[in-house]
């Protein structure tokens, strides 16, 4: 595996009704030319938020997803509003993510090996952690122990969802109760970083994998620039808080290209597998 | 029965939440070494995380209630102008929280119960805290508290902010001081998230609802501790006392009953009780 060149970031790509425009050099592709090049602008290498359905659908062999857990969907313990209902916020992103909450979770195969796989879906508020969210989460984490796989998590998230209050405080707790139990059965978990990965995500689950991979310029940190800036008016470096930026920080073992992606999750499956030369390895 | 249609909460309820928040951070608040000096019967600090820093925003040490032999972890605030500076207002940096993860490791090594203190607006947000790895720093110590293989009590004595706050709370048994409060992010930061506008703090305060009932209700915390009249900060003694026997009998029940791990994950795993499987 080697380390990628930078690339500048992007954060949202410009619809018509058949063409999108890379947000960063402008450059123009039909969507289907976009959704090929896996929304990564071939021009600058811009690389765009994806769903997790794409997320899926990018990484794993075709035809291999089983999605776990689908029906489970939380409650609004807190019957929260701030200047709109929570319930009717989740209702609006079920139907415009196509998903029960901020998470995709199912056994796959990557290049061949099974895994159980987690996704996180930014465009679902944020990707925050729900306590829905946090147990699907835990339940592929213990799935994959279970089953004897190695557990893959891309993450996409902003932290906490303050519409959960302190039980999305509590879900990091959660997730990392249920590391444990993939850690006793001696299972990998790669974590892949995505932008961004920000708050409880990266002070939880994101930052314990075993192996730590992120796309280049993805935004990770604790404390997002603009609080950080506003909380203490320090001059922030250049770089700040980029994927590249805790690469050579020693907190993110590569910074990988998303069309590398499939092949560096496959090599490192591989070079983990503990039955090598059974016949399930070896991408087609 | 259906319930009302949710709004936002009427400004009485909003003053009071808001009000409970500034008891929280009065500033004669009594602060963790205030209360382990009056609660523990001997308590020695220990100095440093063993890789190249000591974090003021965390104390660490050993100590002993009554027979009982303890480890000790927790924030500490400032009071004098140059001790808030040098404390950090309890904010910790990375340094902080793996000076937490050295007293979990040494607990664990000499058998000793842990007992923490939790009063900290959250970890601190800053470029050098950020550079050394905050995140990974705070996820570090919340895998040693699940795996510490000795009894852990927790207490909330005044603001439990954030994934700052976490890094000491994963005990097996958590306490929360009468005006103490443990929430997702502060009510300024939460209503500038919500509302685009930290102004608007009270409301955020009032929609998080952060009184410690609702811990103990919703099985995050075990007890709440009473607190003088008027709040911990009128009298430190009387909290002192009322305090240090339920730390006794907590840990004490801890100790008795055995330590066991992977009940305090369950714990943490299964909290939300929305979940049946
Ligand atoms: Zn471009």
């Amino acid at each position: 595996m080697s380390a990628s060149p930078s690339y500048p970031s992007a954060k949202a790509v410009e619809v018509s009704d058949s063409e999108v425009a890379c947000a960063v050099c402008g450059h123009r592709q039909s969507g289907a030319e976009a959704e090929s090049s896996l929304q990564v602008c071939p021009a600058c290498g811009a690389h765009r938020r994806i769903s997790a359905h794409e997320r899926v659908r990018q990484l794993v062999d075709p035809g291999t997803f089983e999605e776990w857990d689908r029906g489970l969907e939380g409650e609004d313990r807190l019957h929260f509003f701030d200047t709109r209902a929570y319930p009717e916020r989740l209702e609006e992103a079920r139907s415009r993510e196509r998903l029960p909450d901020a998470i995709l979770t199912g056994a796959a195969r990557i290049g061949g090996f099974p895994v159980g796989l987690a996704a996180f879906d930014f465009g679902f508020l944020g990707g925050s952690l729900s306590t829905a969210v946090g147990e699907r989460l835990a339940r592929a984490i213990e799935r994959s122990a279970d089953t004897g796989v190695p557990f893959v998590c891309v993450t996409a998230s902003g932290g906490a969802r303050m519409q959960e209050g302190v039980f999305s405080l509590m879900q990091m707790a959660k997730s990392v109760a249920a590391l444990h139990r993939l850690a006793e059965v001696h299972l990998p978990f790669i974590s892949i970083l995505a932008d961004p990965t920000m708050g409880g995500s990266i002070a939880s689950f994101a930052a314990l994998g075993d192996v730590i991979l992120a796309e280049p310029k993805a935004m990770i940190g604790f404390t997002g620039a603009r609080v950080i800036t506003q909380a203490t008016y320090e001059q922030l470096p250049a770089g700040f808080q980029t994927s590249e930026f805790h690469h050579a920080r020693g907190l993110i073992d590569h910074v990988v290209d998303r069309r590398q992606l499939r092949e560096v999750l496959t090599e490192l499956l591989a070079v983990l597998d503990t039955a090598p030369g059974d016949g399930h390895g070896a991408a087609a | 029965m259906s319930l009302p249609a949710p709004e936002e909460a009427s400004s009485d309820a909003q003053s009071a939440a808001w009000a409970r928040v500034e008891v929280s951070r009065h500033p004669h608040r009594p602060y963790s070494l205030d209360l382990i000096e009056r609660c523990l019967d001997q308590f020695i600090e220990l100095h440093g995380d063993r890789q190249g820093g000591d974090d003021a925003a965390l104390v660490i040490g050993l100590a002993r209630l009554g027979q009982m032999r303890l480890a000790v972890v927790a924030n500490q605030k400032g009071r004098t102008l140059e001790e808030r500076g040098r404390r950090n207002f309890g904010m910790a940096h990375p340094e902080g929280y793996r000076k937490a993860q050295r007293l979990f490791a040494l607990a664990g090594r000499l058998q000793l119960p842990v007992l923490s203190f939790i009063d900290t607006p959250g970890a601190y947000p800053g470029v050098a805290a950020e550079e050394r790895g905050q995140a990974w720093a705070i996820a570090q110590t919340l895998e040693a508290q699940l795996a510490l293989p000795t009894p852990y009590l927790a207490v909330v004595i005044g603001e439990g902010g954030s994934g700052g706050a976490l890094a000491t709370l994963l005990a097996d048994s958590v306490l929360v001081l009468e005006n103490a409060f443990l929430s997702v992010a502060s009510p300024e930061a939460a209503a500038a998230i919500l509302f685009r506008d930290a102004g608007r703090k009270q409301t955020a305060a009032a929609a998080l609802r952060l009184e410690p009932r609702n811990l103990v209700d919703w099985g995050i915390a075990d007890e709440i501790v009473p607190e003088p009249p008027g709040g911990a900060h009128t009298d430190w003694d009387e909290t002192a006392a009322l305090l240090r026997p339920r730390i006794e009998a907590r840990m004490g029940q801890l100790v008795a009953a055995g330590v066991d791990p992977a009940r305090r994950r369950q714990r943490y795993r299964r909290l939300d009780g929305l979940f049946s499987a």
